[in-house]
């Protein structure tokens, strides 16, 4: 990665400390049934990460992976079972009450689903002023022209303030929804499959628009995704997750052009490539489906699955360890400073398939 | 994926482009002519199918894709007489199926057709199975209804099927319910019930947009093994132009309610012959790096109460003349099999994929 950071204080020589740091986070659901022991599901099982100002974290895998839960857990709006989140210097995780309330409005997200995460009773502009009356106590007419100076950023226009949610398109609401996020000013948006429903060309559109105010603000994103061509765009690091762990993190040039674990190499031979005439051979197709969470296997949560498997992956966890050119890996094949074996060469470095690719 | 379940010498020439044609088998499997559906709206008649024609050929995947509010959803579901009428209603043109007019035919001939010689799967697998019934039950309805057998025979094709799409312990599975399999196996199930009667034309509406790319993989690789094994024709109805370059054969590429290219898929990606194609094709963010920003087309697609007078794309295309805004923009053959609706697709250098 060798895009300069768009934060003030980041100084030659003097890396500023991140905006969040997860450490450790466990969130466990458990779910009672009648006549047999609960259900205890962790789906979230010692996830760590790292959001710099200015950055943005890309989190991919498939559903059921605990990305979502994650985020949410990020912004302490699932109980967490151990761990810390710590934003900003302060350990967001053993806040309550009135000191939580008051520090999520630093933090905000967007969901997929733009048709159900806006209120359909309410104008676009009571939507968009409610954090204000929740946090600053403004009333909806004094945060009038906050509201219009915020449509007007998400590329909106004054005479929709008054509309309703259902007289908009796809992208246009989560337009509304970005306007409603950048309301408080946060430092971080958790991005929970934003553009997951929209169509491919109101889905760059949109991104486009993330980017804009990320440069503009100097915002930080969590980026959730399980489209890894959108994040490859977005993300300045990605980190994997397979049954609520983080498999491998990294900066995204050397994670998409040489992944070290072999479930980052299945998951981006999987893209479906737009072109016809590639040889489609070298293609990892995983079998089965992913493990049931709450009946995981042992060792490491991808050997039931892994092309790769070896006996000690069945009885060992594996832990994270450095990658020589950036970001971590948890698999007992890494080897540091051997570049990944030829046999499993993914179609992301396959020489032969590249010409107008990237 | 193997190499040897694509037959891309299938592509077929229909009526609608006698150019080529050459091995390929003469006469198409099915074939949209002129086909046009309105929706009753509060602005009266909208039109969403607009004379949109095109061919499948045996053995031919064929590609139906569009951004949503392109008609393509509709297109496939007309194929089938499942658009609901009112407040649909098809307003002129034929679906020729073997020979016989599909528009013209009454329902109880649709029913015999429907799930046995031509079978749907659907994009959301949840909504499509009946939570209330065991996968088996659903697998086999189709096939006790056509073939008029037992409980138990059904049981029995039902287990068959389920094996046959890859999903373990069959046996035992069919007696599960919906809710008790996973996303994927989900829609291996509604694959399985789609082709428990073997039909010869399978219309597969987004059957993975709503899947993890993995699962997406192994889909795809199912449907393309299950049609050299069947030998049937699919039309895949697509929103992603990485599943169609997977997949299919030929494109239709839809906009607006029009077809706007038709093209084999390699000719295609190498070079588009209208602006929309070129568009969404550099839109993919799977082409270009991260460095940029992600190509858009500009402006969205018309509402269909709404639409242009002219070229339909016209609005948004930034290859706009005053000309194209004159009425009556016909679908024309470019040579090689393709045809574009595009009054500038000769002088127009719009690249491709590289």
């Amino acid at each position: 990665m060798t895009e300069q950071l768009t934060v003030p204080e980041a100084r030659a020589g003097q890396e500023p400390p991140p905006l969040v740091e997860i450490e450790d986070l466990h969130v466990t659901f458990t779910r009672r049934q009648a006549f047999r022991p609960p259900r205890r599901v962790r789906a979230v099982d010692g996830v760590s990460l790292t959001i710099g100002r200015g950055r943005t974290l890309g989190l991919v895998g498939e559903s059921g992976s605990g990305k979502s839960t994650a985020g949410r857990a990020l912004l302490n709006l699932v109980p967490i079972e151990s761990g810390r989140v710590v934003v900003d210097g302060e350990d967001m995780a053993a806040m309550r009450g009135r000191r939580l309330r008051s520090f999520r409005r630093r933090m905000q997200m967007i969901f997929q689903d733009p048709y159900s995460s806006l209120d359909p009773s309410a104008t676009v502009a009571a939507s968009i002023a409610e954090p204000l009356r929740v946090h600053e106590g403004l009333s909806e007419k004094r945060a009038w022209s906050r509201v219009l100076e915020l449509l007007e950023v998400v590329g909106l226009q004054a005479s929709h303030a008054t509309r309703y949610p259902y007289e908009f398109s796809g992208g246009q609401r989560q337009r509304i929804a970005i306007a409603r996020a950048l309301t408080l000013n946060p430092d971080l948006i958790v991005c929970d499959e934003a553009v997951s429903a929209l169509d491919v060309s109101t889905q760059n559109q949109v991104i486009n628009l993330l980017e804009d105010l990320r440069e503009e603000r100097g915002l930080s994103y969590l980026f959730i995704a399980h489209d890894l061509a959108v994040v490859r765009h977005i993300a300045h690091d990605v980190a994997v997750m397979y049954l609520g762990h983080v498999v491998e993190t990294g900066p995204v040039e050397r994670l998409y052009e040489h992944p070290e674990h072999p479930y980052t190499r299945a998951l981006l031979s999987a893209i479906p490539e737009p072109d016809p005439d590639r040889d489609r051979r070298d293609r990892i197709v995983l079998r089965g489906d992913l493990p049931d969470p709450a009946d995981p296997p042992t060792g490491c949560p991808f050997q039931t699955r892994c092309p790769e498997v070896m006996d000690i992956c069945r009885t060992e966890m594996p832990a994270m360890r450095p990658v020589t050119t950036g970001g971590q890996v948890a698999c007992h094949l890494y080897q540091p400073g051997a570049p990944a074996p030829l046999s499993i060469v993914t179609s992301a470095d396959a020489p032969t398939t590249e010409q107008g690719a990237r | 994926m193997p190499a040897e379940t694509r037959h891309p010498g299938d592509a077929v020439a229909g009526p609608a482009s006698t150019t080529t044609g050459t091995a390929a088998a003469e006469r198409a499997l099915l074939s949209v002519e002129d086909l046009r559906v309105d929706f009753a709206t509060d602005h009266g008649w909208a039109n969403v199918v607009n004379g949109v024609s095109f061919d499948v050929g045996e053995h031919e995947v064929l590609g139906l894709v569009g951004e949503s509010g392109s008609g393509k959803t509709v297109t496939g579901l007309s194929v089938l007489r499942l658009v609901p009428q009112p407040p649909g209603r098809t307003s002129g043109g034929h679906i020729w199926f073997d020979g016989e007019d599909l528009v013209a035919a009454d329902e109880s001939r649709m029913r015999t057709v429907r799930g046995n010689e031509i079978s749907m799967v659907f994009q959301e697998p949840m909504t499509s199975l009946n939570p209330a019934f065991t996968v088996g039950d659903q697998i086999s309805e189709a096939y006790r209804l056509h073939r008029g057998v037992s409980r138990r025979e059904g049981m029995r094709r039902a287990v068959e099927m389920l094996d046959l799409v890859g999903i373990p312990r069959a046996q035992a599975r069919v007696r599960e319910y919906p809710h008790e399999f996973s996303g994927g196996m989900r829609q291996r199930a509604m694959i399985a019930m789609a082709l428990c009667c073997e039909p010869r034309l399978l219309i597969a509406d987004e059957p993975t947009t709503a899947l993890d790319v993995t699962v997406q993989a192994q889909i795809l690789e199912l449907l393309l093994s299950m049609k050299a094994e069947l030998g049937m024709s699919i039309i895949f109805v697509t929103h992603d132009l990485g599943v169609v370059a997977e997949v299919c054969d030929r494109v239709v590429v839809m906009y607006a309610g029009e077809v706007v290219e038709s093209a084999p898929v390699s000719p295609l990606f190498r070079d588009p012959r209208h602006p929309y194609t070129a568009g969404l094709m550099s839109a993919m963010p799977q082409l270009g790096s991260r460095e940029g920003r992600l190509a858009t087309i500009p402006g969205r697609t018309p509402e269909p109460w709404a639409m242009p007078e002219g070229c339909r794309f016209g609005p948004r295309c930034r290859f706009h003349q005053d000309a194209c805004d004159e009425v009556g923009l016909p679908l024309v053959p470019v040579g090689d099999g393709r045809s574009s609706r595009c009054r500038r697709t000769d002088e127009l250098e719009l690249g491709g994929d590289r």
